[in-house]
């Protein structure tokens, strides 16, 4: 076995090739294992999944074949994107190459630590709640999280919809930016798409900071880690010694995002995953009993522990007598985090925080406490309640591996995110 | 306080079997996780902005998949059918 191997990012190893020429052309990229590739298995780190073969494509892999890109094979995650570490995938979890014996963070993790480590150009990730951005923080590359509406999620397979999308990792701002430009724009098949101004994206990574303001939520820094603020700061210097300026904001509402997240997400999973029956697919609960029994058979034996707790929780959650104490009021708490978000962007141009409060965990040890967990997603969860985009780039780091600065810019304002993040570099 | 019982009752809603560990471990980190969710309580009401619309495209039809594609992944077919358990 390699030493590439000894990652575990790949789950399927195949080079898919390209159908056309263009910005692409001689790179290659990897493929969350969530996003389906025709006759190329999908099994988004689920053995519910294994050996499932998608009968076509995402609408983002003919955008990448046809922009010249060969598919580089599918990587690892956790299980159905449900995750901050990539250990809960049923394939095992993928090594952190940036920080040995360490989570490459999740629920991307595959596509992170394939770019860190070169084994692919660029990779596609999904960000349901921060796993482009985790991941990109912890393996020290770049994660974009593009408005909601901006990229097809047409062949993303589905675990919360209002909150998801497909997003680009690189090497670098321009290269993650170039590959966002191939995937973005209005596709028919997901009627959820915009059209954007523009779609131009890498030549905003021109590193012009001069008058733009950077706003920073205090509420997203006091609670992180004391080398990770550190390292914050000492970006935010480099900012304004570029011609930056920064002022601080306020975002009452984050105090309670992780838990609007968390519920409208277990939610939108107890809905989604419902269609992992064993029947048209997936792995049978064979033919004792009625559809019930055999139905929940299949997904005990199919299903991980992790996506077990958020289908039980988002039933629960949706259960009557419980509607209106959970998920009604995540609703209004989304709403006010938006709200926070406008406010905060009539003092600022974009955002900035540190991408992840903690440096990357050690393999292991967040597994037995899923509370705290999902805590550590207080800093990216807010995002994409509010459906913005954002971008981690890298900001250091600590010795205990990598640290990214977030950025969070207005909905389809991806260019000034890149211009920032290009001035971070 | 959530009690074996209603994690059971939940996971027959969800149409998910657990063993006996599974359920005992649920339940205590169902009262630590539901516990936190009760911040939500403190939310303020706010107005949601309305800015949906409802999207329509022709009634086209269209090229789908073939029916060998379709049943290409199931575990169990027949004559061209689906094959699942009896439904009660």
């Amino acid at each position: 076995m390699s030493a590439d191997d000894d990652l575990n990012a790949f789950l399927t190893r195949e080079e898919i090739p390209p159908t056309g020429e263009g910005p692409l052309s001689g790179k290659s990229v990897a493929v969350k294992d969530n996003i389906s590739t025709e006759g190329v298995p999908t099994t988004c780190g689920s053995a519910m999944l294994d050996g499932y073969v998608p009968p076509y494509d995402a609408t983002v892999v003919t955008r990448l074949k046809e922009a010249g890109a060969t598919v580089a094979g599918k990587t690892n995650m956790d299980e159905f994107g449900m995750g901050t570490t990539t250990e809960t995938s049923a394939f095992g979890p993928t090594e952190n190459p940036a920080a040995p014996g360490r989570v490459p963070g999740g629920s991307s993790g595959g596509s992170a630590a394939a770019v860190a480590a070169g084994e692919a150009d660029l990779a596609l990730g999904s960000d349901t709640g921060g796993s482009v951005r985790c991941p990109a923080a912890f393996c020290g590359v770049v994660g974009i999280k593009p408005t909601y509406g901006l990229v097809s999620r047409y062949g993303l397979v589905a675990y919360a919809n209002s909150l998801e999308q497909i997003g680009p990792i690189g090497p670098t701002v321009e290269a993650t930016a170039e590959l966002l430009e191939v995937i973005a724009g209005p596709d028919p098949h997901d009627a959820t798409t915009r059209e954007p101004e523009t779609t131009a994206y890498a030549d905003a990574a021109d590193g012009d900071v001069e008058g733009l303001t950077v706003g920073v939520p205090t509420e997203l820094v006091e609670g992180a880690d004391e080398g990770v603020v550190e390292r914050f700061e000492a970006a935010l210097d480099d900012l304004r010694a570029q011609g930056a300026e920064t002022v601080e904001v306020s975002l009452p509402s984050v105090e309670t995002a992780v838990q609007a997240y968390y519920v409208i997400a277990m939610s939108e999973a107890s809905s989604n995953l419902a269609r992992f029956d064993g029947v048209r697919y997936g792995v049978s609960g064979g033919y004792e009993g009625n559809w019930n029994e055999s139905f929940a058979a299949a997904r005990e034996a199919g299903f991980g522990e992790e996506v077990k707790r958020r289908v039980l929780l988002g039933t629960y959650a949706l259960s009557a007598g419980y509607h209106d104490k959970y998920y009604k009021k995540a609703q209004d708490a989304r709403a006010w985090v938006r709200r926070d978000f406008a406010e905060a962007f009539e003092e600022a141009d974009v955002l900035a925080s540190p991408t992840m409060p903690v440096p990357p965990f050690e393999m292991g040890e967040s597994l037995d406490d899923p509370l705290q967990m999902y805590l550590a997603d207080a800093n990216t969860v807010p995002v994409n309640l509010a459906n913005l985009p954002a971008i981690s780039v890298p900001a250091g780091e600590t010795e205990e591996g990598p640290v990214g600065l977030q950025l969070v810019g207005e909905a389809f304002d991806e260019r000034t995110l890149v211009r920032a993040a290009s001035a971070v570099e | 306080m959530v009690d074996h019982e209603e994690v059971e009752h939940v996971a027959s809603l969800a149409r998910v079997d657990l063993d006996d560990e599974e359920v005992e471990r649920f339940a205590a980190q169902f009262d630590d996780i539901l516990a936190y969710f009760e911040a939500l309580d403190e939310v303020p009401e706010v107005e949601p902005e309305a800015e949906l619309d409802n999207v329509f495209r022709p009634d086209e039809v269209r090229e789908g998949l073939t029916q060998e594609e379709a049943l290409a992944n199931a575990p169990e077919t027949e004559d061209g059918y689906f094959k699942g358990p009896k439904v009660s």
